[in-house]
C-alpha cells in the first residue's frame, strides 16, 4: 500500500513555524522529518513517523505555493487563494526575507550577479548553510536590489513599501543594497573581525549623511598644508594632554592618523577607490590604534577633539563639509573599533 | 420582460503576463449572459487594468435569470492572431433574485482557467432590477429561497414544513462529444462547467416551482448532486424540504434605524404569508380544507379524503407519548391517524432535515434504507460517431436490494430509444427513466417506514455510485412519527399552546417506539424507558438525524465508523450487476454488525447521523459507515460483548478466548471512562425486566432482516441476557474481533463526531478551521484478499484521522465536527478517501463542570444551540430578579414552557417567572464558574426588533467584516455546520453551488498529483470565499464538498479533477461585537427604542 496522493487543505492556511524554518533553512523533506523526529515531537503528540512525513510534505507544498507570492509580498496580502491571518502573513514575509549572518558577510558588497550566484556552492560549503537557503537569501538580496535600485526617495521606505518588511529588516536590506551598489570590499582578511551589524551601522550613517559628489578633495588641505597640519596637531594635543591614557602614542602618530582619515575622504570621490573605504579605515586608523592599545574611550576623545579642533583653524574654509564628513566617519570608526 | 441585469467591469489585478516580449498584457473583458455579449475596451500594457466600464445591461426573462450564469471572460488582445483567453468567472445571480438576500454582487473574483487555475482577479459589480410579475403560469420561481442547511435556518421560523421536493434533469455530457476525435481540454471543460451551471439553475427553478405550488416559500436541506454517467450522459438531481418560513425578528436587529433607507426593506414577497388563514387558526379552530395542490408529480393528484380532518383534537394528544402509559396506545393511534392524514397527501413523506423545531419529532423508529443496482448498458457505441442524429438504446437491469430473499436478477426488459437531437437539448425521455428509478427506491423507503409504524422519513438522503455502466442507487433516512401541526397549518404559537397542555417534558419521547410492541416488524429487545419509565424503548437506536437538542445524553459522543471491502470479479454488464447484487446484502449486514460491535465497545447505545456509503469499483465494493455514537439516558445500558468459541473443548483455545474477552472488557471500561459515561444505577425492579426476545436484531431495517434469513448464529443463550455475542468460528471472525480493537481513540483533548454538534460538549469558543483532506492509496495487486483489502482500507482511514489530529493539535481542546468521509474507487487499484470536517475549539474548564443533572444539561445545550436563548437567561441573571416581565421572543417562551407545567392560557401572554427563576439560578452558577462578564443590553421588545431589522442587518454587515489592518481581503469563514460558534447569523444571502473542473498536462511540473489537487482545492475554497464576500457575506455555513472526482494518467503527465461544492452564504456577527454595539447604543438617536436593554449590574 503506497500513498499516491495525500493532501490537507484548510480554509485558513495552516502554517507550522517550525516546519517553515526547516523549509527556509533548505532542508529536504526527509531531512526535515528526521530533524522533527529528533525534536521529540513524536513522543509529545503520540504521532507516527508516517504522520510526520505526511504533515511535512503538506507544509512544504504549501510553502512552495506561497513562495511565488512571497517574491512580491504585497501580492500575498491581496491574493485570494490562501486565507492567512495578517499576523501570520507578516511572519511569513519577515522569516522569508530574514538572512543568516554568516551568509550575508560572504556576499556583502559583492555584485549581485550570476557570477556571484555561481559562488554560492563555495559559500554553502564554507558556512554550512544549505545551498538552497543560500540561493533564497541571495535571490532575496538581488530582488530587493533590483526593485529599489532606480527608485527615488528613502531607501528604507521604498524597501518597506515594496516588501512589507519590519523596520529592522528593511534597514538591514538598505545596508545590503547600499553595499552592493557601492561594492564596498568587506571580504579581506583584516575585515573578518567585523560583523554585518558593524557594516550595517556604518551604511546607515553614510546613507543618512553623505551625498554623492560632495567635493571632499577640499579637505585634503588639512594634511597637504604642513602649517595647518601642525596647528591642528597642537590644538588636539593641547586639548587632550593629561586626558588621554595613550597621549604619547597619539602625539607620535597624529600625522599618520590624520593623513589616513583625510585621504579616505579624498578617495571617496573616485568610484573605484570607494570600494576600499573599510579596508582603509581599518588599515589607516583602527589597526594603528589597536596596536598601541588605545582604549575605546581614548579613541572617542581623540576623534571628538580631532574633529572639533578644525573649527579653530582659521585658514580652513570647509567647516560644514568637514563636520558632515567627520560626524559620520567618527560614528563608523567608533563602531569599527573593537577586537 | 421581467428583469434587467446590469454588470460593470471595474478593474483587474495580478493578471498573468501574456506578452513575453513586454512582460505585460493587453486585457479586455467579454460579458455574456444568455446569447448577449458585451465587451470592454482593451486596456493596453498592464497587469492591473482599470477598465471602469459602463453598465452593461441585459434585458431578460426571470426564467433565464434563474437558469443562466453570468459569464465573464478575460482575454488578451492580439492584433495579429486570435485573442488568448486568460480565464473566466461564472457568477450565479440567483441570490439577487430573492428580495431579502443580497442586493448587489460586488467584489474581486478570481479569474479561473481550467488548465492554468486562478490567473489574477477581476472586480465586478452586478445588479438586478426585477419587475414584479404576477403571471400565474410563469415558468420561473424567483423568490423561493434555497438553503443547504438541514435545519430551520437560524434567523427564520418554520410556519409550515410542507415536505419533500425532488427533481432531476439530464443532458449529454460534453466531455464525450468530441469533434473530429479530438478532445480540446479547455473547450470541453468549459462546456461542462457551463452546462452544469445551466442545469443547476434549471433544476433549482423547477424545484422552486414545485415549492410555489405547495405554497411554500423556501427549500431547506437542499441537496443537489451530479451523476457523471460517462457516455450515457449527465444527471443533475436535487432533493429538499419545502417550507414556509418567516423571518424572525432577530435580537441582533435592534440596531438604530437611523441609517440610510436600506434596500433590504423590500422584504415583502418573502414575508408575506402564502396562506393568510394560518394565523387565525388557533388550537380550537378547525383547519381549512387542504386544497393545496402539492407536488405536480404524476401520482400526486389524488386528493386525500381525510384532508379536511379537524385538527382541533390534536392538542390533547399531540406528543401523547409522555402523557400516560396506559393511554399511550390509543393516543398514539390517534396521533398516527392524524399524522397520516397530513402525510398521505404527500407522495413521499420525506424530510431532508436532520434537526427540527422543538416538538416536531415525536418518535423515531430507526434507519430505513434501500439500494438498487441499475445497469446503463449501451448497445451501440456512439462515442466517435458524431454528435447529431445518433440513436442509442438503454437496457435497464433491475435489482432491488430489498428483495434480497430473491436472489435471481429480474430484467424489466424495458428498452428506451431516443434520438439525440443536438448538443444542449434535453432528452425528454431520459428523465422519466431516472425518475422511475428513484421513485421505486422511495416507495421502498416509504414502505419500510410504514413497517416501523412511522409515516414519515426524516434525515432523508439519496446517493449514487457509478462504475462504468453499473450504478448503485441508495436512499436512506430515519423512520419517524411527526407532529402534524407543523405539516399543514398551525404557526409556532399554535404548536406551542398545544404543547403546553401536556404535563410532562418530552425529552425521551423520541426514543419511544412508534410501532406496536405486540406486532413488531422485526424482533427487538424492549425495555421501559429509563427516563419516564412509562413507554417502551428499544435497546439501541440508529438514526440518520442529528441528536435532538432536548435529548438527554450521558457523557460525550464519538465518531464510529464501520469499514469494509469486498473483492468482486471483473465482469461486464449483467454479470457484473448480478455479482454486485449478490454482494450487497452481505456487505450491509457486515457493516451493520461492525457498527453494532463498535458501539457496544464504546459503551454507548445510540447512533446519530448514520451514513452508509457503498462504493462500486471495477473489482471491489467498499462500504463505509460513519455515525456519532452516544449514550442516551432513556435507553438501557448496553450489554458487553461476549465472545464464544465454537469448539469449547480445546484448553488453549479457551484461554485465548478468555484473553480476548478480557481485552474487550478492558476496552469497554476504558471507553466509558474516556467518554465520561456514568449512567445512574437503576435497579431492575424499577425498570421492569426486559421483554424477552429470542434474538438480538438491529434497528437498521434492511431487506434480510425482515425475511427469515440465514443469519442465526446470534444466540443470546450464550451469555448475559443483554450481551452481544460474537462467535469466533473461523479466522475471519478472529480478524473482526482484532480489528475491533485496533481502532485507536483520538489523542487526549480531541473529540470527533459526524453530526452538527458534539453530544456532551456545548461550550464552543470561536476558533474554527474547516478543511478537506484527500488520500489516494495504490493497492499492490499481489495480495488482494478481502482481509488485506480490509486492513488497507482500515489503515487508510485510521491514518488519515491520525494525521488530522496531528495537524490540528494546536487547537486542543477541540472537536472535529461533521466529519464527512467519502470513498471512491477511481481505478482498479486505487482507493480515494476524501474528508471534509471542521475543527472547533472549546473551553475545557467549562466542559469539566458540565452539570450532572439532566435538566441543567438540557438547558445548557438548548442555550448554546439557540443563541436567542443564550442571551436571554444571561440577561436575566444580570438582573438577578426580573423586575418586570419582558415580552420575550417567541422562542424563549417556547423553550421555557416546555420545561414547566403552567397552563397554556397564562403562558401565552406572560412569562412564567418560576421557570425563569429556575433557569436563572442554574445560569448564575454557570456564570460564576465561567467568571465571564455578563452581556448587557440584549433584551429588546419584539416590536422594536422587527422594525429595526433590515437596517440592523446592514450595519452588521459592515461591522462584521472590517477590512484587515493591512490587508484588503476580508476573512470568510467556511463550515459544514449550520452555525458559527460564538456568533449569530443575521442574514442568509443565498445558496452557493459551484462546479469546477481543473486539468493539467504538466502534472510533474505542478508538483505531481498532490501538488495539483492541493492547489485546486485551495483555489476552489478561494472562489467560494470570493463569491460570498462579493455577496456581502462573511461566512459559508452548511458547506459541503459533494463531489471530488480525481483522475490521473501519470504516464501522460496528465490529471483531471472535478469538484462540486455548495453551502449557504451568510452574514454573521460575533457575539462580542453585539455587546459592543449594545453598549454603544445610548449614544445613538434611537436609544428610546432600546432603553430596555440597558440593564444595570
Amino acid at each position: 500500500m503506497t500513498s499516491e496522493l495525500d493532501i490537507f487543505v484548510g480554509n485558513t492556511t495552516l502554517i507550522d513555524e517550525d516546519v517553515y524554518r526547516l523549509w527556509l533553512d533548505g532542508y529536504s523533506v526527509t531531512d526535515a522529518v528526521a530533524l522533527r523526529v529528533r525534536s521529540g515531537i513524536l513522543e509529545q503528540t503520540g504521532a507516527t513517523a508516517a504522520v510526520l512525513q505526511s504533515d511535512t510534505m503538506d507544509h512544504y507544498r504549501t510553502f512552495h505555493m506561497l513562495e511565488r507570492l512571497l517574491h512580491a509580498p504585497p501580492k500575498l496580502l491581496h491574493q485570494l487563494i490562501f486565507q492567512i491571518p495578517p499576523s501570520r502573513q507578516a511572519l511569513l514575509i519577515e522569516r522569508y526575507y530574514a538572512f543568516d549572518e554568516a551568509f550575508v558577510r560572504e556576499v556583502l558588497g559583492k555584485k549581485l550577479s550570476k557570477g556571484t550566484k555561481k559562488d554560492l556552492d563555495d559559500i554553502s560549503t564554507k558556512t554550512g548553510i544549505t545551498l538552497k537557503s543560500c540561493r533564497r537569501q541571495f535571490d532575496n538580496f538581488k530582488r530587493v536590489f533590483k526593485v529599489v535600485e532606480e527608485m527615488r526617495g528613502s531607501l528604507v521606505d521604498n524597501i518597506q513599501q515594496h516588501f512589507l518588511l519590519s523596520d529592522r529588516l528593511a534597514r538591514d536590506y538598505a545596508a545590503i543594497v547600499f553595499f552592493a551598489n557601492n561594492r564596498f570590499e568587506t571580504g579581506k582578511k583584516k575585515l573578518q573581525y567585523l560583523s554585518f551589524g558593524d557594516f550595517a551601522f556604518c551604511a546607515e550613517l553614510m546613507i543618512q549623511n553623505w551625498t554623492l559628489g560632495a567635493d571632499l578633495k577640499e579637505l585634503k588641505v588639512l594634511v597637504a598644508d604642513k602649517d595647518l597640519l601642525d596647528l591642528h596637531k597642537s590644538l588636539v594635543c593641547t586639548a587632550l594632554r593629561g586626558k588621554l591614557g595613550v597621549f604619547s602614542e597619539m602625539e607620535a602618530n597624529f600625522k599618520n592618523l590624520s593623513r589616513g582619515l583625510v585621504n579616505v575622504a579624498a578617495k571617496l570621490t573616485h568610484n573605484k577607490d570607494v570600494r576600499d573605504l573599510f579596508v582603509d579605515l581599518v588599515e589607516k586608523f583602527v589597526e594603528p590604534c589597536r596596536s598601541d592599545h588605545w582604549p575605546l574611550s581614548d579613541v572617542r576623545f581623540f576623534l571628538n577633539q580631532y574633529s572639533a579642533s578644525v573649527h579653530s583653524l582659521d585658514g580652513f574654509r570647509h567647516q560644514a563639509l568637514w563636520d558632515r564628513y567627520m560626524g559620520t566617519l567618527r560614528g563608523c570608526l567608533l563602531r569599527l573599533y573593537h577586537d | 420582460m421581467p428583469g434587467k441585469l446590469k454588470v460593470k467591469i471595474v478593474a483587474g489585478r495580478h493578471l498573468p503576463v501574456m506578452d513575453r516580449a513586454s512582460d505585460l498584457t493587453d486585457a479586455f473583458v467579454e460579458v455574456k449572459f444568455g446569447n448577449t455579449t458585451f465587451k470592454t475596451d482593451v486596456y493596453l500594457k498592464s497587469l492591473n487594468p482599470q477598465w471602469n466600464s459602463e453598465w452593461f445591461k441585459f434585458e431578460v426573462d426571470d426564467e433565464d435569470l434563474q437558469d443562466e450564469p453570468l459569464q465573464i471572460t478575460v482575454l488578451d488582445h492580439d492584433t495579429y492572431s486570435a485573442n488568448d483567453a486568460i480565464g473566466k468567472v461564472y457568477i450565479d445571480i440567483d441570490p439577487l433574485l430573492y428580495s431579502e438576500a443580497a442586493t448587489v454582487i460586488s467584489g474581486w473574483f478570481p479569474i479561473y482557467d481550467t488548465i492554468h487555475g486562478i490567473r489574477g482577479e477581476i472586480n465586478v459589480v452586478v445588479k438586478v432590477d426585477l419587475f414584479n410579475d404576477l403571471n400565474r403560469f410563469r415558468q420561473s420561481s424567483c423568490g423561493v429561497k434555497f438553503f443547504c442547511t438541514t435545519s430551520i435556518p437560524k434567523c427564520y421560523r418554520a410556519v409550515i414544513i410542507h415536505g419533500f421536493v425532488e427533481e432531476l434533469v439530464v443532458n449529454e455530457d460534453p466531455e464525450y462529444q468530441w469533434i473530429d476525435r479530438i478532445r480540446t481540454p479547455r473547450a470541453s471543460n468549459e462546456a461542462r462547467q457551463r452546462l452544469i451551471s445551466l442545469m443547476s439553475g434549471e433544476l433549482q427553478r423547477k424545484i422552486g416551482l414545485k415549492v410555489l405550488e405547495m405554497r411554500g416559500n423556501a427549500v431547506v436541506g437542499y441537496l443537489q448532486c451530479f451523476d457523471l454517467e460517462g457516455e450515457s450522459g449527465l444527471v443533475v438531481r436535487a432533493i429538499g424540504t419545502a417550507c414556509t418560513l418567516d423571518k424572525l425578528s432577530s435580537p441582533a436587529a435592534f440596531l438604530p434605524a437611523c441609517n440610510s433607507p436600506s434596500k433590504e426593506m423590500k422584504e415583502i414577497p418573502f414575508n408575506e404569508d402564502p396562506n393568510p388563514n394560518t394565523h387565525s387558526s388557533g388550537p380550537s379552530t378547525p383547519l381549512k380544507n387542504q386544497t393545496y395542490s402539492f407536488s405536480p408529480s404524476k401520482s400526486y393528484s389524488r386528493q386525500s379524503s381525510s384532508s379536511d380532518t379537524d385538527l382541533s383534537l390534536t392538542p390533547k394528544t399531540g406528543m401523547g407519548s409522555g402523557s400516560a402509559g396506559k393511554e399511550g396506545g390509543p393516543f398514539k393511534a390517534l396521533l398516527r391517524q392524524q399524522t397520516q392524514s397530513a402525510l398521505e397527501q404527500r407522495e413521499f413523506p420525506f424530510f431532508t432535515l436532520t434537526a427540527f423545531p422543538p416538538g416536531f419529532l415525536v418518535h423515531v423508529g430507526g434507519v430505513v434504507s434501500a439500494r438498487s443496482v441499475k445497469l446503463l448498458d449501451r448497445i451501440h457505441n456512439p462515442a466517435f460517431v458524431g454528435i447529431m442524429g445518433n440513436t442509442r438504446s438503454y437496457k435497464l437491469l433491475d435489482w432491488n436490494s430489498f428483495n434480497s430473499g430473491v436472489q435471481d436478477v429480474s430484467f424489466d426488459g424495458k428498452f428506451i430509444f431516443f434520438k439525440r437531437l443536438a448538443v444542449g437539448m434535453l432528452l425528454s425521455d431520459e428523465p422519466e427513466t431516472r425518475d422511475a428509478w428513484w421513485a421505486e427506491i422511495r416507495q421502498e423507503i416509504k414502505s419500510h417506514a410504514k413497517a416501523l409504524g412511522c409515516h414519515a422519513v426524516v434525515g432523508y438522503s439519496e446517493s449514487t455510485s457509478i462504475c462504468e455502466e453499473v450504478c448503485i442507487l441508495s436512499a436512506s433516512g430515519t423512520a419517524a412519527v411527526l407532529n402534524p401541526r407543523f405539516l399543514q397549518d398551525g404557526t409556532v404559537e399554535g404548536c406551542l399552546e398545544q404543547r403546553l397542555e401536556e404535563n410532562l417534558p418530552t425529552r425521551c419521547g423520541f426514543c419511544h417506539i412508534p410501532y406496536d410492541e405486540l406486532n413488531m416488524p422485526f424482533p427487538a429487545h424492549l425495555t421501559y424507558c429509563y427516563n419516564c419509565r412509562k413507554q417502551k424503548v428499544p435497546d439501541v437506536l440508529f438514526t440518520t438525524i442529528d441528536l435532538p437538542t432536548d435529548a438527554t445524553v450521558i457523557g460525550k459522543g464519538c465518531l464510529i465508523q464501520a469499514r469494509l471491502c469486498r473483492l468482486k470479479k471483473k465482469a461486464q454488464a449483467e454479470a457484473n450487476a448480478t455479482a454486485i447484487s449478490n454482494l450487497l446484502p452481505f456487505m450491509e449486514y457486515e457493516v451493520h454488525t461492525q457498527l453494532m460491535n463498535k458501539l457496544k465497545l464504546k459503551g454507548m447505545n445510540a447512533l446519530f447521523g448514520l451514513r452508509i456509503q457503498i462504493t462500486v469499483g471495477e473489482n471491489m465494493l467498499m462500504g463505509l459507515a460513519s455515525a456519532t455514537g452516544v449514550y442516551l439516558a432513556a435507553l438501557p445500558t448496553p450489554g458487553g460483548i461476549q465472545i464464544a468459541g465454537k469448539t469449547p473443548n480445546d484448553g488453549s483455545y479457551e484461554q485465548h478466548i478468555s484473553h480476548m474477552q478480557k481485552k474487550i472488557n478492558d476496552t469497554i471500561a476504558k471507553n466509558k471512562e474516556l467518554y465520561e459515561i456514568n449512567p445512574p444505577e437503576i435497579s431492575e425492579e424499577i425498570i421492569g425486566s426486559p421483554i424477552p426476545e429470542p434474538r438480538q436484531r438491529s434497528r437498521l431495517l434492511r431487506s434480510q432482516s425482515e425475511s427469515s434469513d440465514e443469519v442465526t448464529e446470534l444466540d443470546l443463550s450464550h451469555g448475559k441476557k443483554d450481551a452481544f455475542v460474537l462467535e469466533i468460528d473461523d479466522t475471519d471472525a478472529m480478524e473482526d474481533v482484532h480489528s475491533l480493537l485496533t481502532d485507536v481513540p483520538p489523542p487526549s483533548g480531541f473529540y470527533s463526531c459526524n453530526t452538527e454538534i458534539m453530544p456532551g460538549i456545548n461550550n464552543w469558543t470561536s476558533e474554527i478551521q474547516m478543511f478537506t483532506s484527500v488520500r489516494v492509496i495504490r493497492l499492490s495487486s499481489l495480495n488482494l484478499t478481502n482481509q488485506a483489502l480490509n486492513k488497507n482500507f482500515n489503515d487508510l482511514c485510521e491514518n488519515l484521522l491520525k494525521s488530522l489530529y496531528f495537524k490540528l493539535r494546536s487547537m486542543i481542546p477541540c472537536c472535529l465536527c461533521h466529519v464527512n468521509f467519502t470513498v471512491s474507487l477511481p481505478e482498479d487499484e486505487l482507493i480515494q478517501v476524501t474528508v471534509t470536517a471542521v475543527a472547533i475549539t472549546f473551553d475545557k474548564n467549562q466542559a469539566l463542570q458540565t452539570t450532572k443533572t439532566p435538566v441543567e444539561k438540557s438547558l445548557q445545550r438548548a442555550s448554546t444551540d439557540n443563541e436567542e436563548l443564550l442571551q436571554f437567561p444571561l440577561e436575566l441573571c444580570s438582573d438577578s430578579l426580573p423586575s418586570h416581565p419582558f415580552p420575550p421572543a417567541k422562542e424563549h417562551l417556547e423553550s421555557a414552557s416546555s420545561n414547566s407545567g403552567i397552563p397554556a392560557a397564562q403562558r401565552a401572554t406572560s412569562v412564567d417567572y418560576s421557570s425563569f427563576a429556575d433557569r436563572c439560578s442554574s445560569w448564575i452558577e454557570l456564570i460564576k464558574l465561567k467568571a465571564q462578564t455578563i452581556r448587557r443590553g440584549s433584551i429588546k421588545t419584539t416590536m422594536t426588533v422587527e422594525k429595526a431589522s433590515p437596517v440592523g442587518d446592514g450595519n452588521f454587515r459592515n461591522r462584521s467584516a472590517p477590512p484587515c489592518a493591512n490587508s484588503t481581503v476580508g476573512v470568510v469563514k467556511m463550515t459544514p455546520l449550520s452555525f458559527i460558534p460564538g456568533a449569530k447569523i443575521t442574514k442568509y444571502l443565498g445558496i452557493i453551488n459551484m462546479f469546477f473542473i481543473r486539468e493539467t498536462t504538466s502534472l510533474r511540473e505542478e508538483g505531481g498529483v498532490s501538488g495539483f489537487l492541493h492547489a485546486f482545492i485551495a483555489e476552489v475554497f478561494a472562489m467560494v470565499r470570493a463569491h460570498v464576500a462579493a455577496l456581502g457575506g462573511n461566512a459559508v455555513v452548511s458547506y459541503i464538498m459533494k463531489q471530488c472526482v480525481f483522475m490521473e494518467n501519470p504516464n501522460k503527465n496528465q490529471a483531471q479533477c472535478l469538484i462540486n461544492v455548495s453551502g449557504d452564504a451568510v452574514v454573521f456577527v460575533r457575539e462580542s461585537d453585539l455587546e459592543v454595539v449594545s453598549s454603544q447604543q445610548p449614544t445613538t438617536n434611537c436609544q428610546s427604542s432600546c432603553t430596555e436593554g440597558e440593564v444595570t449590574t
